[in-house]
């Protein structure tokens, strides 16, 4: 055996201990009390792997200084970001995985393909990698707000049908050894519309959407770097890739059950199409109420149970909220925090930002937990959250959001419900909630509403 | 052509071994969990070391794609931490 053999060996193994790392590191991640151990040893393993890698580096100041540069770059965004960025942040560095698999599948064209499977494994991992990208900077853009374009815009149509047209391209990009020669670059083609696809994938994908998109992108990011593993023949790509790509097919899974909805339906029909005959025509009056008796009532409460959505996020309530929980049970009341999985903008966006406000997780139920015990609520607390509370969705057959798993909190004795103003939740749907006889709306911005409570609670 | 045999049979057993270890993560996981695991996909930065820098293009595309794949790795992992640290029993 060579030198060079014996180098070629110690890095495999290295491969394979940072391959079980990894694995062991993603479980621990899913566990509450090993969480920050998995993390650190999967960064261990990336460490590892990378260390092994660089042993055969060709041109040390390009790669080097791109790691440096990286490392810079990532770790100002990352401690400098406001942990209510969080899910836009994500999206963001899931879209740069995705971009650094594009690359390595372009530059593995560029040293020209060995057989047909290499050819056809170049382009899929162009495809998913390039959609990953872009799709993620949408995700990004839509996330921060910073992008607002209608689903109903032209521009909206024009990159759907892009991003149609970008899977019939591929396939026959795939198809094209097998084709007569043509007179043209159908690379540079297919590089372009795959970016351009991926932004239209995402486009006509509404917020209260984003949270099994984000999950799918992970998803993708994960396989991408999969194939690009099987494209450079390197098994600690195979392995971490397949992880990541289970562990968001998982996530986005569980996101559309909590909506009752197939992934199909979220990505290509939205709710505009859903049926219409919904007969939430008669509304009747709802019952405002003050912040003075909101308090009293609160005042005089056992239990009470705090649902937060994603209005919660944009009022920036969530620290308000926890000063309250925390006077309502120095007054000897029980508090709960009742979550739906996808209430806000990603897979478990509301524990994030009540974890920030040091609300302990221990207080945050799912819904199946407090459904049961719903009539035993004195008070439930609703802010800013809408169809994850809407009666409709287990009493109204025609409604759109007919069978998405609620959170009943119209079987609490009362129900405050704070909100700017009457308007409809996301999927556009009344909510009868609002009119139930034992439901109190509370108007206003919920960070003011909420300090209301805490003032009165003080005095 | 073994070779992608032995390979595509390793990516169907790390899909399956991931899909039992994570399928029952507690909620308030969720995002963590996509954060690392995203941090995870970093691991691109493996293949962007071994790429080719024979022509400038190529130097470019590589030094590009160990760029974003290092944003991604620092990035993920870092923000994953901070955010892990935040979750207190009570």
């Amino acid at each position: 055996m060579s030198i060079f053999e014996d180098i070629t060996a110690i890095q495999n193994i290295i491969y394979i201990v940072a391959s079980i790392l990894f694995i062991s590191g993603i479980k621990m991640l899913g566990k509450e009390d090993t969480a920050v151990k998995g993390n650190f040893l999967s960064a261990f393993a990336m460490f590892i792997a990378v260390l092994a890698t660089i042993i055969f580096i060709v041109d040390p100041v390009i790669l080097l200084g791109g790691i440096l540069l990286g490392a810079i770059i990532g770790s100002t965004i990352a401690l400098k970001v406001k942990m209510t960025s969080i899910p836009e942040m994500v999206a963001l560095f899931n879209g740069f995985g995705g971009l650094a698999t594009f690359l390595i599948a372009w530059s593995e064209y560029n040293s020209i393909p060995d057989n047909y499977f290499q050819y056809l494994l170049v382009m899929v991992t162009i495809y998913i990698g390039g959609v990953t990208f872009t799709g993620s900077l949408i995700a990004y853009g839509k996330l921060s707000e910073k992008l607002k374009i209608a689903k109903t815009s032209i521009v909206t149509k024009i990159f759907t049908t892009i991003f149609y047209g970008s899977i019939l391209f591929l396939i026959f990009s795939i198809l094209l050894p097998f084709l007569p020669a043509l007179g043209f670059n159908f690379f540079t083609v297919l590089l372009a519309i795959t970016l351009l696809g991926g932004i239209g994938f995402v486009l006509p994908i509404g917020g209260g959407d984003m949270p099994v998109v984000i999950s799918l992108l992970n998803s993708f990011s994960g396989i991408a770097a999969a194939f690009a593993g099987l494209l450079l023949l390197n098994n600690v790509l195979i392995v971490a890739g397949s992880l990541v790509g289970a562990s968001g097919l998982i996530l986005t899974v569980i996101m559309a059950k909590a909506m009752n909805r197939s992934i199909n339906n979220i990505l290509f029909v939205g709710y505009a199409s859903a049926s219409k005959g919904s007969s939430s025509e008669e509304q009747g009056e709802v019952s405002p109420i003050n912040v003075a008796d909101a308090f009293l009532i609160l005042e005089s409460a056992s239990s009470v149970l705090i649902i937060p959505g994603y209005g919660m996020a944009v009022a920036q309530a969530q620290h308000v909220v926890r000063e309250l929980g925390e006077l309502l049970e120095e007054n000897g009341t029980e508090v709960k925090y009742g979550i739906h999985p996808v209430a806000g903008r990603m897979p478990g966006h509301m524990n994030v930002l009540l974890a920030e406000a040091n609300v302990p997780y221990d207080v945050l139920a799912e819904p199946d937990d407090v459904n049961p015990i719903m009539d035993s609520v004195d008070v439930a607390v609703v802010i800013g959250a809408n169809d994850v509370v809407n009666p409709s969705a287990t009493e109204e057959p025609g409604s759109p959001i007919y069978g998405m798993p609620i959170i009943e909190v119209h079987n609490a004795k009362t129900v405050f419900v704070l909100k700017r103003s009457m308007s409809s939740g996301f999927a556009g749907v009344q909510n009868p909630l609002f009119f139930k006889q034992n439901t109190r709306m509370l108007f206003g911005d919920a960070k003011e509403s909420i300090g209301g409570l805490v003032s009165e609670f003080k005095d | 052509m073994e070779i992608y045999a032995l390979l595509g049979f390793v990516l169907i057993l790390s899909i399956y071994l991931g899909l039992e270890l994570i399928s029952k993560v507690p909620s308030t996981l969720h995002t963590p969990l996509m954060s690392g695991a995203n941090a995870i996909s970093g691991i691109a930065l493996v293949g962007a070391l071994v790429l080719s820098t024979d022509s400038n293009l190529q130097s470019a595309i590589a030094f590009l794609a160990v760029l974003f794949a290092s944003i991604n790795v620092f990035g993920g992992y870092l923000v994953t931490n901070r955010m892990l640290k935040m979750f207190k029993k009570k």
